[in-house]
C-alpha cells in the first residue's frame, strides 16, 4: 500500500514532537491507544489564560499514518481556542492526509489524543470535562 | 550497489537467470503437451518433464514416480491434507498439527473439521518448536495423519522432522511436512527424515511462481492420496490438469541449482545473517525471536520493543522487509506466529523478518544495518513509550484505553 506524499512528508519530518511538563497546571496530556494495538498516541497543549492552545507536542507509538495524524494535529491545534479544538474531526485529517479506509482509526485515535488533551487541562483548572458527541469504539 | 534492496526471500525469490533459461524453449519452440504420446512435440516436453522430475527427486532424496506436479505449496498441502483425510477415512479421521503452520495448512485443516476430520492443533514452546512429548500424547488409534512444518516462514525455526516422523510412524499414522521454506536450503531426505508426504514449491528456491510438488511416498508404506482435481488422470491419478511443462523444466533447474550451491549459500548466509543479527541486537531492547540454533540459515526475526513494525518499515527506506505487526489488516490482530511463541501483542507488533538470499551481498547487509539502526533510534525519539521506559515506567501499570 503506498502513502499519500502529505503522509510521507509528515512521517519524514515530524511537527512538533517533544514532550511538556505535565505537572503545570497550564498543560494537558492526552494518552490514548494500547501497545497490543500496536498504536499508542501521546498528545500535550499548552494553553495561556484566555484558553488560546500556545504549543503541542506529540509522541507516537505506530504506523506512518498515525505518526503522521498526530503531527497534522499538533500543527492544527496551535493557535487555536480550546473550544475550537474541540472541534477537530477526525474526517478533517482523513482528508488532509487521504488516509484509506484501512487507516481511518489513525485518525479516530488523533481526534481521541486531542479532546482527551483538552479535556485533562479542563479538568486540571476547575472546568467539568467535556463529553463527545461521537462514540467511535 | 542497487536500490532498494530485496530482504523478503521468505515472501518469494527473484528467478536464478539459469532457471529462466532452461525455461524458456518450452514457452516456444518445444511447446509440446507431455501427454501427447503419438508425436516427437510430446515426446520432447514429457522428456523435459522426465529430466525435471528426477531433479527434483534427487535434491529430496525421493525417488522420481514419487513427485507430482502441482501449481504450488499451497495447492500441494491441500492435496496432501485433504488426500489423506479421504483416502485414509475408514482408518480414522484424527489429524495433529500445531498452531504455527502456514495459513495453506490450518485453513486446510479448517476446512476438513467440518467434513468431519478432528484436529488436534499442538501448541509451540516459546522457541516455537513443538514438545515431542505433547505430540506423543496426543497420538490416538485415530490419528492417520501428523503434519508439521520442516521450517518456519516467518521465524526459519526447524522443527525435529525426523523424531516427530518417529513418533508418527509408531503410532501407525502417517508423516506430512510443508517444506517450502526448508527445501533447497538445507539438506532435507525423504528416507533419513521419515517423511511420507511434503509439500515444496519453486518460487521459494529460486524457480518460478506457480510450481510445486507433492512428494508421496511408494514403498515402505504406499501412500495414496485422493484427487482433489478430477480429470485426465495425470500424476499418477493424483492431480489432473495439463502438465505446466516450462514450470516443471523450471523447478528441475532450480533444484538442481540448490542442490550444487547449497553448502556454499548456506555458509554465506549465515555469515550475513550472523553479522546483520550481532549489529542489530547491540540496540537496546532488541530480542531475537524463535530458537537460534535450529534454524533456517538465511532468515533473522527481531523484535526491536516500543517501535512498531509497520512505522519502522517505512524509515527503513530502500529495504523490502515484512513485518510481524498487521496495522493495515481489518482485524489490526499481529502476527498469529509469533503469538504462539508467547510474544505479547506489543513485541509481536515490533518484529521484522529479514529473509535473505542467494544474491544478497554483503554491502547490501551493511547497509541494511546503518538503515535498521537508525530507523528504530529515529522512531524510539518519537515514541511515548520508549520516553517511558526510558523513565523506568511500568508499562504494564498503565491501563491503557483499548480501541
Amino acid at each position: 500500500m503506498a502513502y499519500s506524499d502529505k503522509v510521507i512528508d509528515h512521517y519524514t519530518h515530524p511537527r512538533n514532537v517533544g514532550t511538556l511538563d505535565k505537572s503545570k497546571s497550564s498543560v494537558g496530556t492526552g494518552l490514548v491507544g494500547a501497545p497490543e494495538c500496536g498504536d499508542v498516541m501521546r498528545l500535550q497543549i499548552e494553553v495561556n489564560e484566555e484558553n488560546v492552545i500556545t504549543d503541542a507536542k506529540f509522541k507516537t507509538f505506530g504506523c506512518g499514518s498515525a505518526i503522521a495524524s498526530s503531527s497534522l494535529a499538533t500543527e492544527w491545534l496551535k493557535g487555536k481556542s480550546i473550544d475550537d479544538a474541540m472541534k477537530i474531526d477526525n474526517m478533517d485529517i482523513v482528508e488532509e492526509l487521504a488516509l484509506p479506509p484501512v487507516k481511518i482509526h489513525c485518525s479516530v485515535l488523533a481526534e481521541d489524543a486531542i479532546k482527551a488533551a483538552i479535556n485533562d487541562y479542563r479538568v486540571k483548572n476547575g472546568m467539568e470535562a467535556l463529553v463527545s458527541e461521537k462514540t467511535h469504539h | 550497489m542497487n536500490l532498494p534492496i530485496y530482504l523478503d526471500n521468505n515472501a518469494t525469490t527473484p528467478m536464478d537467470p539459469r532457471v529462466l533459461e532452461a525455461m524458456l524453449p518450452y514457452f516456444t519452440n518445444k511447446f509440446g503437451n507431455a501427454a501427447s504420446r503419438n508425436h516427437p512435440f510430446g515426446w520432447v516436453a514429457e522428456e523435459a518433464v522426465d529430466y525435471a522430475r528426477e531433479q527434483v527427486a534427487k535434491l529430496i532424496g525421493a525417488n522420481e514416480k514419487e513427485i507430482i506436479f502441482t501449481s504450488g505449496a499451497t495447492e500441494s498441502d491441500n492435496l496432501g491434507i485433504k488426500g489423506v483425510f479421504e483416502m485414509y477415512k475408514d482408518k480414522g479421521n484424527h489429524i495433529i498439527t500445531c498452531t504455527t503452520e502456514h495459513k495453506a495448512v490450518l485453513d486446510t485443516c479448517k476446512h476438513i473439521e467440518k467434513l468431519g476430520a478432528r484436529v488436534t492443533y499442538l501448541d509451540v514452546k516459546s522457541d516455537g518448536l513443538i514438545d515431542l512429548a505433547e505430540l506423543e500424547a496426543a497420538m490416538t488409534k485415530e490419528t492417520i495423519l501428523v503434519c508439521i512444518m520442516y521450517g518456519n516462514n516467518e521465524i526459519g525455526v526447524i522443527q525435529p522432522v525426523k523424531e516427530i516422523s518417529a513418533i508418527a510412524h509408531k503410532h501407525g499414522a502417517l508423516f506430512m511436512t510443508d517444506a517450502t521454506q526448508a527445501v533447497g536450503k538445507i539438506p532435507v531426505d525423504v528416507n533419513k527424515d521419515g517423511i511420507d508426504i511434503l509439500a515444496m514449491s519453486a518460487h521459494k528456491m529460486y524457480g518460478p511462481k506457480g510450481i510445486g510438488a507433492l512428494y508421496v511416498r511408494r514403498k515402505n508404506p504406499r501412500v495414496k492420496v485422493t484427487a482433489q482435481m478430477d480429470g485426465g488422470g495425470h500424476e499418477r491419478g493424483m492431480r489432473s490438469g495439463t502438465l505446466n511443462v516450462p514450470g516443471i523444466v523450471g523447478l528441475g533447474k532450480a533444484c538442481e541449482l540448490c542442490m550444487q550451491d547449497m553448502e556454499a549459500d548456506t555458509k554465506r548466509l549465515s555469515a550475513l545473517r550472523d553479522k546483520l543479527e550481532s549489529a542489530l541486537t547491540q540496540l537496546e531492547e532488541s530480542y531475537v525471536n524463535g530458537n537460534r540454533e535450529h534454524r533456517l540459515p538465511h532468515v533473522a526475526n527481531i523484535s526491536f520493543k516500543y517501535v512498531e513494525g509497520e512505522g519502522l518499515m517505512m524509515a527503513m527506506k530502500d529495504l523490502a522487509v515484512s513485518s510481524g505487526s498487521a496495522c493495515t489488516s481489518a482485524s489490526l490482530e499481529p502476527s498469529y506466529v509469533l503469538k504462539s511463541l508467547g510474544l505479547s501483542d506489543d513485541l509481536a507488533h515490533s518484529s521484522i523478518r529479514f529473509g535473505l538470499g542467494r544474491f544478497t551481498t554483503e554491502e547490501e547487509i551493511d547497509y541494511a544495518i546503518e538503515v535498521t539502526k537508525n530507523a528504530v533510534n529515529h522512531l524510539r525519539e518519537l515514541s511515548p513509550l520508549w520516553e517511558m521506559f526510558k523513565e523506568g515506567i511500568d508499562l504494564d501499570s498503565i491501563e491503557w484505553a483499548e480501541h
